[in-house]
């Protein structure tokens, strides 16, 4: 890579790496990214002019920070192990889609499925979710301080999700054993997804959950929790004569 | 997949540029779709012509001539401007129907892509910058403009498959998606009178449009109709004399953003199609709601 390209914002040793997208290309950004070993002092990153690219900081590995100035298009932050993405912009479909681990935070909106099939880490909206948001998660903790669009926590198996507006259509159809908490109204439940007791396991929870998010001056008892009646989990053999 | 670009002008100072920046915008979603591309700009109307957009496989043989023919047949000035594989034929506008029949007499190989006071409509198998070149696009003025890349799901990849469908006066429509009763509705359609080109599923959102709007309906309760009467995947992106309009289905799978500053509406499938518009970082951006009609008129 030429080394031309690359400017230090100051000169000491944790100063962060700042790759220019108009002067870079993707590929040289998660390429250096990839190239990354435990123990690096590359930590802080900042990426400019993102204009929507798509794949902005897929599959990154290490715990470094990554600063994205603007909006991004599909899949940022993909596949994260360990890095905190900062968007600030807006995010466009799947951002965080399968993350591990870390933490991606959206400054402005998400598009569809953000969060999908997530197995870890946290990510934070801090604008609205568009539909399908957590669709199938798999332990991903999503804070959404907006509105969600339908169809949100489809199948979603474990994991978190915390709304401080409101829900679109079909929430948490199919859903297996997330945790819903939503604050505002809910459009529609989707198939056995139904309202929950609020124990106080579920406030402190819920409480962790918000602290971890940065979000202030929010009640845990504010939300309302949502989550599988288990009913789909087995055969029914009454309903033999539906199939 | 497909890519579709969408920009009304509310300042008039941008009209010179509206070619130029809806090419960019569509240039920028090339990679959505491979197949074709297209794009319609409505430009200055005239009190004393109107326009026929066409198309011939065979330009230096189909286009030779044709002015002092079709004049000659219809009993009126005309006036004939080509580009690459298109012309724009310009008339009186009380023979404009007389025209389009005497065209298709006179060269049974062209093909009509759009007719109207204001649209010119280009479109053409290949990416949107060879698209976009090989009809000076950039150069084009206007106040309001739709594009299209294509990913050819339903229809064979041809110049009448490829986007913006025009199957009435001064309209068209781009679609990201696929429509699954298009069938039953062009039959209907078909019954009404309404004439096909294509067996394309796009082509009947277009003609359901244009039926719609001449039962009477407005451009916004035309979109309207399309939730409760075409069932499928869908991103509508449509141009009017003067109006312009963006409608997804319930499910809204297929992406879209929207932009709105004081100087224009513009719609992309991405965001990244709209980050060279300006003042876009100051722009209300947002996505189009499921089953909600968007619509503005000059």
């Amino acid at each position: 890579m030429p080394a031309t390209k690359l400017s230090k914002a100051a000169a000491h040793d944790h100063a962060s790496r700042v790759f220019d997208l108009d002067q870079m290309s993707l590929r040289e950004l998660n390429q250096a990214l990839h190239n990354l070993t435990p123990g690096s002092n590359e930590t802080a990153w900042e990426v400019l002019h993102p204009k929507g690219s798509h794949s902005v900081a897929v599959g990154v590995d290490q715990p470094v920070t990554i600063d994205v100035r603007g909006s991004v298009g599909y899949y940022c932050g993909g596949m994260n192990s360990g890095s905190t993405i900062t968007v600030h912009g807006s995010a466009g479909p799947g951002v965080g889609e399968n993350m591990m681990s870390g933490a991606i935070i959206v400054k402005g909106d998400a598009s569809q499925y953000a969060g999908a099939t997530g197995k870890g880490g946290l990510l934070v909206i801090e604008g609205n979710a568009s539909s399908r948001c957590g669709i199938s998660m798999k332990g991903i903790d999503i804070v959404v301080h907006g509105n969600i669009g339908h169809m949100s926590a489809f199948m979603a198996q474990s994991g978190n999700l915390v709304v401080l507006g409101d829900a679109g259509d079909a929430l948490g159809d199919s859903i297996y054993e997330a945790r819903l908490f939503v604050r505002g109204k809910v459009d529609s439940l989707g198939a056995d997804c139904i309202a929950k007791e609020m124990r106080p396991e579920h406030l402190e929870l819920l409480q962790g959950l918000l602290d971890r998010a940065g979000v202030t001056g929010v009640k845990p008892s504010e939300f309302k929790r949502y989550g599988s009646a288990r009913t789909l989990y087995n055969f029914n053999i009454d309903n033999a004569d539906a199939y | 997949m497909c890519g579709i670009v969408g920009l009304f002008l509310k300042d008039k100072s941008l009209e010179p540029k509206l070619g130029a920046m809806l090419s960019e915008m569509l240039v920028s979603l090339s990679d959505r779709g491979p197949d074709s591309a297209g794009i319609a700009i409505y430009g200055a109307p005239s009190r004393n012509e109107a326009k026929i957009t066409i198309q011939s496989a065979k330009p230096a043989r189909d286009f030779r001539d044709l002015d002092t023919e079709l004049a000659k047949a219809i009993g009126a000035p005309v006036r004939i401007a080509v580009k690459s594989t298109h012309a724009v034929v310009r008339t009186t506008p009380a023979k404009i129907d007389e025209a389009r029949e005497a065209i298709q007499a006179l060269r049974p190989d062209i093909r009509i892509m759009g007719a109207g006071d204001v649209v010119e409509i280009y479109k053409e198998v290949g990416l949107p910058e060879a698209v976009v070149d090989r009809f000076d696009v950039r150069k084009m003025t206007g106040t309001h403009g739709i594009g299209h890349t294509r990913m050819a799901t339903e229809s064979a990849v041809t110049t009448m498959g490829a986007h913006p469908f025009s199957t009435g006066a001064d309209q068209c429509l781009v679609h990201n998606g696929s429509l699954s009763n298009h069938n039953n509705v062009r039959r209907e359609l078909i019954r009404e009178g309404m004439k096909f080109e294509t067996e394309n599923d796009t082509e009947v959102a277009a003609a359901y449009l244009s039926s719609q709007m001449a039962h009477g309906k407005n451009l916004g309760e035309a979109l309207e109709g399309t939730l409760s009467d075409l069932d499928g995947f869908f991103t509508f992106v449509v141009g009017t004399k003067n109006g312009f309009g963006v409608v997804r289905d319930p499910i809204a799978c297929k992406p879209a953003v929207m932009a709105e500053t004081d100087q224009y509406v513009a719609f992309g499938s991405e965001y990244r199609a709209l980050t060279k518009l300006p003042g876009i970082d100051n722009a209300r951006v947002w996505e189009p709601e499921p089953a909600t009609v968007y619509f503005w008129e000059h």
